[in-house]
C-alpha cells in the first residue's frame, strides 16, 4: 500500500512535469512559459532599461561605439567595414532576433520545425518553389565576391556573438511560446531573407487564369478585355522620352500554342494593392533650392516592423535607413551625398512551361526534340513533435516543376503532366554588393553601377542627389517577344524559352527629365511606343500615379512638410472617374427615403478615404459588388483572371451596351444601368440598416496590423484613412511600412515614421512606439550623425563595444 | 521549517536551473523533513506558490506591465489577474505534487 501510493504520487508528478514541459499544438509549454524565473515574465522592459555601457564581443577587430536616440536607432561608428557589419548584426539580433530567424524558416520552407504540422503545406509549397535550392545557388556568387563576403562573415559573426550571450531567460517571447531555441546565423539565411523578398514581390501569376479565358473565349476577346497597355496610364518614363540605346533583337513570336486544360495550380494571385510610392523633385521645385525625396513601400503590415532604422558609420561610407532585419547594409534611406528609395515594378518575371514526359518514371522531358534528364532534388522537412517528411522536387533546365496536376498521382508517380517554373528569383545576382554600393555612392553614375548587381525583385530606383533626380527601373528582365509568358508556355519549344536578358544599361531610366519630377507608383513603367522591349501587360492601376503626378505638377517652393502632406493623402482618382457616371444610372424615383440618403452620401463625396466618412465605405462596397455582377458570370474567380479594373471603367465610360454586363446566368438580358441599380439598392439597404459607426471607413475597411506569426494581443487595430488606390494606400493589412523624406543640399536632413517600433520585443514600449505617429501621419526627424562626436546632447545612451 | 527549506532552496535552485529543478528541491527537502503527506503538499505549494507570486508581481511592475496584458489578450484570459492566478496556481501544484512524493517515497523506503 505504502509502495502504491509513493509510485502513484511520483509518477502523477512526473507526468504533470512532462505535459507542462512541451507544446501542444498551439498551447505552449505551460511550465518554462509561465515560470516568473525563466518565462515569459521576463521579457518586460522599460525605457529605463537602457543604459551606457560597455560591452565586449568576442570578434569585434577595433573599438565601435553606438549610439542611441530617443527613437532607440542605433547609429553606429565603427572603424573598418568589419566591425561595422559585425556591429549591425549584433544590434539587429539584440533588437529582431526572433523574427529574423522565423523569417528564415519560412522562406526556407522550415516552419514545421518550429510550429508543427500546421504548416507543412506552407513548407513543401516553398520547397517546391525551388527557394531553398536558389537561396543555395546565390550564396555562392554571394561569397565569390569579398565585399558582400566580408560583410555576409561579419553580420552572421556579429548575430552568433549576440546568441551566444543568450541563457534560456532571455530567449525573446516568442521562442518561449513555441518553446524552442535560436540555432546560429549564417550567410545561407540572408541569401534566403533575399528570396524571400523576391518572393513577396514577384512569386505570383496569372497565367494559368489567363489560359483558362483564352481556351474560353479565344484570341479576340483577349485582346479586347486585356490589353498589353492600359486604357489610362501615366507611366514612369514619362511619355515621348525615346530609348537613346541600340535594342538587341527581339526573339520572334513562335506560331500559338495553348497549354492543356488544367483547373488548379500552386499559382499565387497578385495581391491589388501590394503597391508603393516614390518621386523625387527638382530644386527648381523646392523652397530651398535642392531636390526632395520622398519613399513609401507598401507591404503586408506586421509587428515586429518589417524594417528596422540604423545608421552605419565607417571610413568610405555614412548611411542611414531602413534595412530587412537579418541582412547587412542599409536597404531605403540615404548618405551625405545621395538619397534612394524603391516601389515594385511588378513586371513578368514568372512563367509556367507545360513539361511532357518520357514516360511514367519521370527520368526524362521533351526539350527541343530530345528527351532531357531531370535532375532530382530530395527535400527533408523536420516536422516538430514528429518524423521527417522527405520530398522529392524534379528540376527541369526551365526550373523546379512545383505542380503535377494531382498531389495523389504524384505521390503515386502516374502523373504525365507537370509545369515548370521560370522565374528570376532562381537567377544568381549579387544584391549585397548591390547594397553595399549604394551606401558609398556620391553621385548618379556611381549609384547606376551599383544596381547593376541588383537583379530580383526588380525595383523602381528613385534617385536625388543636391542637382540632379532620376528614376530607374532596375532588375533582371527576360528579353521577351511581346505577350511572352502571358499564358502558359510550351516547355518543350526551345522558342518558348527566355532568350537572355534585357541589358541593365538598357532598363526603363529618366535622369532630370523637363517636367521637373519623378515618381512610380508600380505602374507600367514605360509606354510600348517608346521602349522596344516587352516587360509585362499586368501593373498596378494608373489612379496612385495619377494622384502623385496632379500634386507634383502644381506644387511650386516645395518644402519636406508637403511631401509629408502627400504620402498621407487619401484621395481616390477610381471614384472621381466612374462614381458620376454611375449615379446617373441610378433610378432615383423609385428608391426609398433611406436610400435616397445613402445616394446623397455618395454623390456630395469628394473621393477623399477619410476616416471619419461614410462615402468610401458604401462607394467600396458598391464597387466590389458591381465588379463581381459584371465579371463573375463570366469569369468565376476561381479558374478565371476578372478583366482589370481599367478595363471596366473603359466600358462603364466608353462602351455601356458591352455584352459582358449582361448575366448570362438568367434568361433576360441585363444591361448595366440593372446591373448599377440592383447592386446599389442591396449596398444602400445594408448601409442604412447597419450602425453608424460600423460603416465609417476607419472602421469598415478592418485595417490591422498583426504579430508576424498571427499571435493574438500582440497586434493592434488600426483607425485611419487612405485606400488601396490613395497615395496613403493603406488597407486592410497592408500599407506603408516606412514613409521617408529626404532633403538634399549641403546638409543632407530626412525625416521618417513606421508602424511599429525598433524592438521586437511585445513586452518593449519600443515595440510599437512609433505606431500612433504613424496612424496620425507625423514623421520624425532623423538624427544623421556626421560623426561619432556630432551632437553628443541628442543621444542619451552610448554602448562602447570592444573585442576580447 | 519543511515550507522555508523550500522556499530558499528552490528560489536559489530556479535562478540558475530550469524551471522544474524545484519539483527535485521540493521532493528531496520533503523526503528529509515532512511529517505526512498533506503537510508535504501544502508546504511544496504554499512556498511554490510564493516564490512563484512573488515574482511574477516584480516583473510585472518592473516592466508597468506591458507584456502581461498581450500574454492575457493571447490567451484569451478576461484579465492579467488570470495570468497570475493561473501562474501561482500550477507552480504551488508542481511543488506541492512533487514535495508529496518525496515524503511517500520517503515512507515505503522505511
Amino acid at each position: 500500500m505504502k509502495w502504491l501510493k509513493a509510485a502513484l504520487a511520483t509518477v502523477l508528478t512526473l507526468l504533470i512535469i512532462y505535459a507542462l514541459n512541451r507544446t501542444f499544438g498551439i498551447v505552449p509549454a505551460l511550465g518554462p512559459f509561465l515560470s516568473p524565473y525563466e518565462g515569459f515574465w521576463r521579457n518586460g522592459e522599460q525605457v529605463g532599461d537602457f543604459e551606457s555601457e560597455e560591452l565586449t564581443l568576442h570578434g569585434l577587430q577595433q573599438p565601435v561605439q553606438v549610439r542611441l536616440d530617443s527613437l532607440r536607432i542605433p547609429h553606429v561608428f565603427a572603424q573598418n567595414d568589419h566591425d561595422l557589419y559585425f556591429a549591425q548584426g549584433y544590434l539587429t539580433a539584440k533588437d529582431r532576433l526572433w523574427q529574423m530567424e522565423f523569417m528564415t524558416h519560412a522562406a526556407a520552407g522550415r516552419l514545421s520545425e518550429v510550429v508543427g504540422d500546421m504548416a507543412l503545406e506552407m513548407d513543401r509549397y516553398q520547397r517546391r518553389m525551388g527557394m531553398l535550392e536558389s537561396a543555395k545557388a546565390s550564396l555562392k556568387k554571394l561569397q565569390a565576391n569579398p565585399k558582400s563576403r566580408l560583410a555576409m562573415d561579419a553580420y552572421s559573426a556579429g548575430v552568433n556573438a549576440y546568441i551566444s550571450q543568450l541563457s534560456p531567460a532571455d530567449y525573446q517571447v516568442e521562442y518561449k511560446l513555441l518553446h524552442y531555441k535560436p540555432e546560429p546565423w549564417s550567410p545561407l539565411k540572408i541569401s534566403l531573407l533575399l528570396k524571400m523578398l523576391a518572393m513577396d514581390m514577384t512569386g505570383y501569376s496569372d497565367d494559368l487564369r489567363m489560359t483558362n479565358v483564352l481556351r474560353k473565349y479565344g484570341p479576340e476577346v483577349i485582346k479586347d478585355l486585356f490589353p498589353d497597355y492600359p486604357f489610362r496610364e501615366e507611366p514612369i518614363i514619362p511619355e515621348g522620352i525615346k530609348p537613346d540605346f541600340t535594342p538587341l533583337p527581339v526573339p520572334p513570336t513562335p506560331a500559338d500554342f495553348m497549354a492543356q486544360a488544367l483547373s488548379h495550380a500552386l499559382e499565387r494571385q497578385k495581391p491589388e494593392n501590394l503597391g508603393s510610392n516614390n518621386w523625387a523633385v527638382a530644386g527648381t521645385k523646392t523652397a530651398n533650392g535642392y531636390p526632395l525625396l520622398a519613399s513609401d513601400p507598401h507591404l503586408g503590415l506586421s509587428l515586429p516592423s518589417i524594417w528596422h532604422a540604423i545608421q552605419l558609420h565607417a571610413p568610405g561610407v555614412n548611411t542611414f535607413g531602413v534595412t530587412i532585419p537579418g541582412a547587412p547594409g542599409v536597404g531605403i534611406g540615404f548618405n551625405e551625398h545621395i538619397a534612394w528609395g524603391m516601389t515594385n515594378v511588378g513586371a513578368d518575371v514568372l512563367d509556367w512551361y507545360e513539361i511532357t514526359f518520357k514516360d511514367s518514371t519521370f527520368q526524362q522531358y521533351r526539350h527541343n526534340d530530345q528527351w532531357k534528364p531531370v535532375r532530382l532534388v530530395v527535400e527533408e522537412i523536420k516536422v516538430k513533435g514528429g518524423g521527417t517528411v522527405v520530398d522529392t522536387v524534379l528540376y527541369t533546365h526551365h526550373g523546379p516543376i512545383a505542380y503535377l496536376p494531382n498531389e495523389t498521382a504524384f505521390r503515386s508517380r502516374n502523373t504525365p503532366v507537370g509545369h515548370a517554373l521560370r522565374w528570376t528569383g532562381h537567377d544568381t545576382q549579387n544584391e549585397l554588393l548591390a547594397l553595399y554600393e549604394i551606401n558609398r555612392s556620391q553621385n548618379f553614375p556611381e549609384f547606376r553601377k551599383a544596381i547593376t548587381h541588383w537583379a530580383a525583385p526588380a525595383f523602381n530606383f528613385v534617385y536625388a542627389d543636391s542637382s540632379n533626380i532620376a528614376i530607374v527601373s532596375n532588375g533582371l528582365f527576360p528579353l521577351k517577344w511581346t505577350g511572352q509568358g502571358k499564358f502558359l508556355l510550351n516547355g518543350a519549344n526551345p522558342t518558348h524559352d527566355w532568350q537572355g536578358w534585357v541589358p541593365m544599361d538598357q532598363v526603363p531610366a529618366v535622369l532630370n527629365p523637363d517636367r521637373g519630377f519623378v515618381s512610380s507608383a508600380n505602374q507600367t513603367p514605360v509606354s510600348p511606343k517608346d521602349y522596344p522591349y516587352y516587360l509585362g501587360s499586368s501593373f498596378a492601376g494608373y489612379e496612385r500615379s495619377a494622384r502623385i503626378n496632379q500634386r507634383l505638377t502644381s506644387m511650386t517652393q516645395a518644402t519636406p512638410d508637403s511631401f509629408r502632406l502627400l504620402q498621407t493623402d487619401t484621395y481616390s482618382f477610381v471614384p472621381k472617374n466612374v462614381l458620376p457616371t454611375l449615379l446617373q444610372l441610378i433610378d432615383q424615383a423609385s428608391l426609398t427615403a433611406e436610400q435616397k440618403r445613402v445616394y446623397q452620401t455618395l454623390a456630395s463625396w469628394n473621393y477623399h478615404y477619410d476616416a471619419n466618412k461614410i462615402a468610401p465605405s458604401v462607394f467600396e462596397e458598391w464597387w466590389q459588388n458591381f465588379a463581381q455582377a459584371v465579371w463573375s458570370d463570366e469569369f468565376p474567380a476561381d479558374q478565371f483572371k476578372a478583366p482589370a479594373r481599367d478595363r471596366l471603367v473603359q466600358m462603364i465610360l466608353q462602351e455601356p451596351t458591352a455584352r459582358w454586363f449582361d448575366d448570362v446566368t438568367t434568361p433576360i438580358k441585363e444591361t448595366m444601368a440593372d446591373l448599377a441599380n440592383a447592386t446599389f439598392r442591396a449596398v444602400a439597404d445594408s448601409a442604412a440598416s447597419g450602425e453608424e459607426k460600423e460603416w465609417e471607413w476607419g472602421h469598415a475597411k478592418n485595417s490591422n496590423i498583426r504579430h508576424l506569426a498571427q499571435l493574438p494581443g500582440f497586434g493592434q487595430k488600426l483607425y485611419s484613412g487612405g485606400s488601396a488606390n490613395s497615395i496613403n494606400a493603406l488597407n486592410g493589412s497592408h500599407g506603408p511600412a516606412w514613409r521617408m523624406v529626404v532633403q538634399m543640399g549641403p546638409t543632407v536632413k530626412a525625416w521618417g515614421v513606421y508602424p511599429g517600433g525598433q524592438s521586437g520585443n511585445p513586452g518593449s514600449p519600443f515595440y510599437d512606439n512609433q505606431l500612433e505617429d504613424w496612424q496620425k501621419g507625423n514623421l520624425h526627424q532623423l538624427l544623421f550623425l556626421r560623426s561619432a562626436e556630432d551632437r553628443p546632447e541628442q543621444t542619451g545612451v552610448v554602448w562602447k563595444l570592444k573585442g576580447k | 521549517m519543511l515550507f522555508l527549506l523550500i522556499l530558499l532552496l528552490s528560489l536559489i535552485a530556479q535562478l540558475f536551473l530550469p524551471w522544474w529543478s524545484l519539483a527535485v528541491v521540493c521532493f528531496l527537502i520533503a523526503a528529509w523533513k515532512a511529517r505526512h503527506g498533506g503537510h508535504a503538499f501544502l508546504a511544496g505549494f504554499g512556498a511554490i506558490a510564493l516564490l512563484w507570486l512573488g515574482a511574477a508581481l516584480f516583473w510585472h511592475f518592473a516592466s508597468e506591465g506591458i507584456l502581461t496584458e498581450r500574454v492575457a489578450a493571447m490567451m484569451t484570459a478576461s484579465s492579467t489577474i488570470l495570468l497570475f492566478v493561473a501562474t501561482v496556481a500550477l507552480g504551488g501544484l508542481v511543488g506541492g505534487l512533487s514535495a508529496m512524493s518525496g515524503f511517500y517515497v520517503r515512507r515505503a523506503l522505511g
